[in-house]
């Protein structure tokens, strides 16, 4: 009577451990299929990208996508050349660049050397805020707002036009690159800014001498991902800059870029498993080599740039 | 001598002068791109505000779009975007918040954790579309979901699930280690001091994270039209209480439009009246996704202010 209380109350206690260690393990275990899950995102995409476009390149030669200069697969007698979706792609992404590149690094610097703290407190969040207008809103203006304001300067302008969507796609891009590039040129050291204060040199010097150098790697991470995001961005072109493959680097005349492709085949009805079913994954490849091998290049350029305080 | 010395401080004297010209010439232009770029936004939003006012009365949001300008409505749109939006939370919600506990808390350092931190980050940079595809590939056409409220659903939560992880890696990283010794001293298991101590006390950060989130899938257009989302529907899904309780699940599988997709749809239509239409449905878009990532601000804000560790 004595003693049976004592041992069940301590093999009572032996359970409850057994009990929360087991609950512990399949917690973990629970835990860790859910951040898998972003590699099994990955995989999946590969996968799909991959299996389809092989299918495609069973049916069209390798070197006729990649050297074709007319994209016509919807038509009778379909081309199958990449070359005027990426010519599209690369002329809307360079416009957005030269736009965003200059003025959201300029913003960057002003914002880090010589706005003061509360001002840049406040506009810091405001010019996020920009970036969260839904890209189809971005689209309308520039069909809308952007392309009639730019005839009356440029009355050839066409409707349709790889400028004005460039354009607005850098005006929508300058938050994103002026945000990051502001963080790493104030992670430079004080005591380098003194340094170069106490030589005499104004603030513009020491931001474009020493602050700017010294930030360099960060700042081309910045670039890079405005240049991905240029690359990958669909509705400001969709809209505005028109939805025919055109093989020209001339941003005054109407091209088709990979994305706008991807949506334009997509609002029609696909048949599931047709030659045309498989370009858009076929296009969608292209677009996810074309942002893998610029962030392997800004991998390999930010580390060339690596200044060690 | 005296003469030679006076012309070299003068000479100084006059580039002192040069430089502080330049450096508040910079200083003005940084503040002026910031204006301009600004300022211009504003307009655009506020030129799409004053051409769609006449459209916002209470029959757009109860019509259904129509061929009619004046009649088009976008009940079908704000009503799809909802029950899609709460697919998404559904989702990304638990996952994502399950992944940045266990990268942030669990993860060991081996190469299985480097690989999951590599590829949320990798993530983060693959533009909409080719989430599209992926759902396209695998949801729609593998997994049999049809293009449908579930399918769409998935795809914008994939999409989100970085953001999510990576904001909540964050607030966890911000609680002070003290308090999970504190936890542990008292005996509590692992993730007893993560459920009752940690995730309370970083619940309001996360929370700016999830907001900001589901305000990017809210704009997001390219993936949903890429897995089929009709232009054009005149109709709502079953309700769940409809045929209850057979009927609970049916409005997942239900074909669908949502907000963006529908102001595509108006922009790309030649007839200049849909511009109206268009103009009001991206003055109620532009007016959620800004105001759920001003509220996310805000209480990103608040949190920071009101806890001192």
């Amino acid at each position: 009577m004595s003693e049976t209380p004592i041992s069940s109350s301590a093999s009572q206690i032996y359970t409850f451990k057994q009990a929360r260690v087991l609950r512990e393990r399949i917690i973990a275990a629970v835990l860790f299929l859910a951040a898998f899950s972003s590699v099994a995102t990955t995989i999946g995409i590969v996968y799909i990208l991959l299996e389809e476009s092989w299918q495609f390149f069973q049916q069209v030669p390798v070197l006729e996508f990649l050297t074709g200069t007319e994209w016509t697969p919807l038509f009778q007698d379909p081309q199958y050349g990449i070359w005027p979706l990426l010519s599209g792609t690369l002329t809307t992404s360079v416009v957005a660049l030269a736009l965003a590149v200059p003025l959201g690094t300029i913003v960057a610097l002003y914002l880090s050397e010589f706005a003061n703290p509360k001002f840049r407190e406040v506009v810091k969040p405001a010019l996020e805020l920009l970036a969260a207008i839904p890209t189809v809103v971005y689209g309308y203006f520039a069909l809308l707002f952007v392309t009639p304001a730019l005839q009356v300067i440029f009355p050839n302008l066409p409707g349709f036009n790889m400028l004005s969507a460039g354009l607005v796609m850098g005006l929508m891009i300058i938050p994103s690159i002026s945000s990051i590039s502001e963080d790493a040129m104030r992670a430079v050291p004080l005591n380098l800014r003194e340094g170069s204060y106490a030589t005499g040199a104004t603030r513009l010097q020491t931001a474009l001498n020493v602050v700017f150098p010294a930030a360099f790697s960060g700042v081309i991470s910045a670039y890079i991902l405005g240049a991905s995001r240029a690359v990958g961005e669909t509705m400001i072109v969709a809209v505005a800059a028109g939805l025919q493959p055109n093989l020209t680097f001339n941003p005054f005349s109407e091209a088709a870029t990979i994305t706008a492709y991807i949506v334009q085949v997509s609002l029609g009805d696909l048949p599931h498993g047709s030659l045309e079913y498989q370009t858009i994954f076929v296009a969608g490849l292209s677009l996810l080599v074309m942002t893998l091998i610029l962030n392997i290049i800004g991998y390999f350029l930010s580390r060339r740039f690596r200044e060690i305080y | 001598m005296t003469n030679y010395q006076s012309e070299s401080l003068m000479a100084v004297q006059a580039n002192v002068k040069f430089r502080e010209r330049l450096n508040k010439g910079f200083a003005i232009a940084g503040l002026g791109i910031i204006v301009v770029s600004v300022l211009i936004l504003l307009l655009l939003v506020l030129g799409m505000f004053f051409q769609g006012i006449g459209r916002l009365t209470p029959q757009f949001f109860l019509n259904f779009p129509s061929r009619n300008p004046e009649e088009a409505g976008i009940l079908s749109a704000w009503v799809g975007t909802i029950l899609v939006m709460s697919v998404t939370a559904i989702i990304s919600v638990p996952v994502g918040i399950a992944s940045g506990i266990y990268l942030e808390e669990y993860a060991r350092k081996n190469w299985l954790a480097d690989v999951i931190e590599i590829n949320v980050t990798n993530l983060a940079g693959v533009p909409s579309i080719v989430y599209g595809l992926l759902a396209l590939g695998l949801f729609v056409y593998q997994f049999k979901l049809g293009q449908s409220i579930l399918a769409a659903g998935l795809t914008l939560a994939l999409l989100i699930l970085p953001i999510v992880i990576v904001t909540t890696r964050e607030s966890l990283r911000a609680i002070p280690s003290s308090l999970r010794e504190a936890a542990y001293a008292l005996g509590a298991s692992k993730w007893q001091m993560i459920w009752d101590h940690i995730l309370p006390y970083s619940l309001g950060s996360i929370m700016t994270g999830i907001i900001i989130g589901l305000s990017r899938a809210i704009g997001e257009t390219a993936p949903v039209i890429t897995i089929g989302a009709l232009t054009f529907i005149a109709f709502l899904p079953d309700s769940p209480f409809q045929d209850f309780p057979k009927n609970v699940f049916a409005w997942l599988f239900a074909p669908f439009t949502v907000m963006p997709i529908q102001m595509f749809n108006w922009v790309s239509r030649p007839e200049p009246e849909f511009e109206v239409n268009a103009a009001a449905a991206g003055t109620v878009l532009t007016v959620m996704t800004l105001s759920m990532n001003g509220l996310a601000i805000y209480l990103r804000y608040h949190f920071r202010k009101g806890i001192k560790w």
